[in-house]
């Protein structure tokens, strides 16, 4: 029971013998208990290596896929813009799912629209949604514009954005220059980067398509930046600062920074920021376009070549020194702007951690998973680190992102013990972290999972979780820090070789046992 | 180039929608014309005739083996046929399971994202089943798609219901998209007046009878052998008639908003050619004893 005087949350308020008593009552009396014998062999066979067999023959089962579905990456993509609405046509249950995965892990509040499709519009369609939700919608929120995109109800039933958007605006539901982009995002395809990518190309489809005329390449002397699904609020910031300090302009085709980091000061704001319309009607004018994940964003990098004209730079995701640099390069041969003296600073900044670090770092084994160019980026940092990875698990990995990472792989000694697992799941991932255990696992919070898993085997198996990725609900603010770029490759490495010391330290703490390496200075 | 004209091919069940479709299209083919065909049906049957096989491997079979749409590669559904022809089938689920219409939508998306729609190609042709039942098998007539649709139809109550039916489909999209009827094939069935009849239908929806395509038995010794008549005797008097048609399509510019009848008018039209009687309302929901009576 809670005494007032001393309030306890649920752990350790469950750990009083009151609770342990009602609990363990359940479980003799209602959950068929099969004993903590049976429990204990059951969750050894799953630690083996026939397991591993028997997991990696799985054909119709994911269990924690590491990935979520394509309109949570263009409810993402949709905030991103000035005044913007985010729609999501369709059943509400998924929409609310988006919400609270989003103000879980940015802790802010996050304002979606769905229609709320019920039995009668599956069977009807959801036409009279749309409209109903368009008419309210544009009328109660102030926004000018809305970013519609779809829940996989509306896409069994085959609904039809584009003819119920105009139906809506002939009958009068919405004002006829409305603008109201939109994307077809059923989710059982593809995943949150696949609806991003259709979200953010249709927004430029929809504001640039049939306003080509008078366009020409380079005319405004800006360059296009495509973020991609970024979760790390610094990403847009540092991408900012280091044009800034080259004195490049730039258009972000996509921008939420703000309205995903409001300030506390009174006032509740429902739109911050983000790309204007006319901003991105004049995109095509850039010199270029540069993607910031370029494996993710095969639908925009065709409407913007084949539309815009634009010659989309070969890069890679700018995670650590040599993909920065390419970064950096690629933007300074399109503008033919130098790269800043202070920028150049800065890499021999990050280069002198690197080197202060890289004992520490050398030849740790590391198993990552997350999406295709986050997991490229990383590697391709580690690598550079001296770390070795080993597990590599990309759920939504294509076969051409396997192959672009083995070649990764081949390029550097470290690379030897590297594995690239594309479909592959955190179950997966599971089992090879018993089977060959890595020192580190790097990835979002649903890893702490692995981490429980391989420590209840013993402490000497555990693997523990670094937070790095999307989503992490069960740490704060790491949403606002900074994966790109120089500054966003010395976060990486403070945080990875202080999990190794961290590590140490918890390994090293047994008085009079280890601690004769308990050392003051690391 | 001349731009891509995509055209979809509805009507009733059974009507000949794959036969018509698969002979005008060969016509084409001979011709000159660069086209493509893509099966909207789950039987899998709109180019049986073109590539002589019992049924092409569809893109939702190929999909289910490979795991996903997204392993698939655009030569693994294409097949190419008689006169070049370019073969697709969307395909789908089994008889009473599963959703066709979402098969149609993600077999088209597949193949726009693959660049299936290359610039040689003059002409698309969408042949699709039955009705236009749900939002699926609406996906061929959306915007950026089939622009024309052709309704195969014959003398039969239940194929002008039909058509009628499709008219109301395509109006829909007609008013906030650039989807056109572009006239009505009829596919005879030696009904009476038949070629009035559907002429009188036609213009009733505010469109043509393209073309009157007679009975003739070569059309199904051609299908027997898995041919359409362009191929297995070109000079037969059907083929022909399929070459009129494609030349029709080929020059057609009539293209309009339709305005479906309402049923009642419908059934005035059929009760003027006696392919329907009078309903006497006397007798409705009387039995045969209750009448006997009355007669008495």
């Amino acid at each position: 029971m809670q005494d007032v005087e001393n309030i306890k949350p649920c752990y350790p308020l469950f750990r009083n013998d009151e609770y342990k008593v009602t609990l363990k009552n359940k479980r003799e009396q209602f959950e068929e208990n099969p004993g903590a014998d049976k429990v204990a062999e059951t969750f050894a066979w799953t630690t083996s290596q026939e397991y591993q067999e028997l997991n990696f023959k799985r054909e119709a089962l994911t269990i924690n896929p590491a990935k979520a579905c394509q309109p949570l990456g263009s409810a993402l993509c949709g905030l991103g813009f000035h005044k913007s609405l985010v729609y999501i046509h369709g059943s509400q249950g998924c929409v609310a799912y988006f919400r609270t995965y989003f103000n879980r892990h940015f802790k802010e509040p996050i304002a979606f629209i769905a229609d709320s499709m019920t039995e009668d519009a599956a069977v009807f369609g959801g036409q009279k949604n749309v409209h109903e939700g368009l008419a309210n919608a544009s009328r109660l929120y102030g926004a000018e514009m809305i970013a519609m995109s779809t829940t996989c109800m509306a896409e069994v039933i085959g609904d039809d954005l584009n003819a119920f958007i105009n139906n809506a605006k002939k009958e009068g539901n919405i004002d006829n220059d409305f603008p109201v982009p939109f994307a077809h995002t059923p989710s059982f395809v593809g995943s949150h980067i696949t609806g991003w990518d259709n979200m953010e190309e249709g927004i430029l489809r929809y504001f640039t398509l049939n306003e080509m005329e008078g366009k020409k390449v380079g005319s405004n002397g800006k360059i296009n930046i495509v973020p991609g699904f970024e979760t790390y609020l610094g990403n847009y910031r540092v991408i900012k600062r280091m044009l800034s300090e080259m004195d490049v302009d730039y258009t972000f085709l996509c921008d939420p920074e703000e309205v995903l980091d409001t300030p506390a000061d009174g006032e509740f704001r429902m739109y911050a920021g983000g790309t204007t319309i006319p901003e991105v009607k004049d995109a095509p004018n850039a010199i270029t376009t540069i993607l910031l994940q370029p494996q993710s964003l095969e639908k925009t990098r065709k409407f913007v070549e084949g539309t815009w004209n634009h010659e989309v730079p070969k890069i890679t995701i700018p995670i650590g020194v040599s993909a920065t640099d390419e970064f950096l390069m690629a933007v300074s041969l399109a503008t033919g702007k130098p790269i800043s003296e202070s920028l150049t600073t800065e890499r021999g900044r990050l280069v002198d951690m690197m080197t202060d670090s890289h004992a520490w770092l050398h030849g740790k084994k590391m198993a990552i998973y997350g999406d295709p160019d986050f997991v490229y980026g990383m590697v391709g940092f580690m690598l550079e680190l001296g770390i070795e990875p080993t597990h590599i698990v990309c759920n939504n990995g294509s076969k051409r992102w396997a192959k672009a990472m083995d070649k990764l792989l081949e390029g550097s000694p470290y690379g030897i013990h590297g594995k690239t697992y594309p479909g592959c799941d955190l179950w997966h991932l599971r089992s090879l972290c018993f089977t060959d255990k890595p020192d580190f696992l790097i990835g979002n919070s649903y890893g702490k999972f692995i981490q429980r898993d391989t420590l209840h085997k013993g402490k000497a198996f555990e693997v523990p979780l670094i937070r790095i990725g999307f989503p992490i609900f069960d740490r704060h603010h790491l949403h606002r820090m900074t994966t790109l770029g120089y500054e966003g490759a010395m976060y990486i490495l403070t945080t990875l070789v202080n999990a190794v010391l961290e590590r140490l330290d918890d390994e090293t703490r047994s008085m009079g046992m280890t601690d004769y390496n308990y050392d003051l200075v690391r | 180039m001349a731009k891509l004209r995509q055209c979809a091919i509805y009507g009733k069940g059974g009507i000949g929608k794959s036969t018509t479709t698969q002979n005008l299209v060969a016509a084409l083919a001979e011709a000159g014309k660069k086209v493509l065909i893509i099966g909207c049906d789950p039987k899998a049957d709109s180019t049986r005739l073109i590539l002589h096989s019992k049924a092409q491997t569809t893109v939702m079979h190929l999909a289910a083996e490979a795991g996903s749409v997204e392993d698939l590669e655009l030569e693994d559904v294409l097949s190419v046929g008689y006169g070049g022809i370019k073969c697709v089938e969307s395909g789908g689920p089994e008889p009473g399971v599963g959703c066709a219409g979402r098969g149609v939508i993600t077999a088209i998306n597949f193949l726009e994202e693959e660049g299936a729609y290359d610039e040689d190609l003059d002409f698309v042709f969408y042949d699709v089943l039955g009705d236009v039942v749900c939002g699926g098998f609406a996906m061929p007539i959306r915007e950026n798609k089939a622009q024309e649709i052709y309704i195969v139809c014959s003398g039969e109550m239940m194929a002008m219901y039909a058509a009628n039916n499709i008219s109301k489909g395509i109006l829909k999209y007609a008013n906030s998209g650039s989807v056109r009827l572009a006239g009505l094939i009829c596919n005879s069935r030696n009904t009476d007046r038949e070629d009035e009849l559907i002429e009188a239908l036609a213009s009733r929806l505010g469109t043509q009878m393209i073309h009157f395509v007679p009975r003739d038995n070569v059309v199904q010794h051609a299908e027997i052998r898995r041919m359409t008549v362009i191929e297995y005797d070109p000079k037969a008097r059907q083929a022909d008639e399929y070459r009129a048609l494609a030349r029709k399509v080929v020059e057609n510019k009539k293209f309009v908003i339709p305005s479906p009848l309402e049923m009642e008018d419908l059934e005035d039209l059929l009760m003027e050619f006696g392919i329907m009687e009078a309903e006497n309302e006397a007798i409705v929901g009387k039995t045969a004893a209750e009448l006997a009576a009355e007669a008495a």
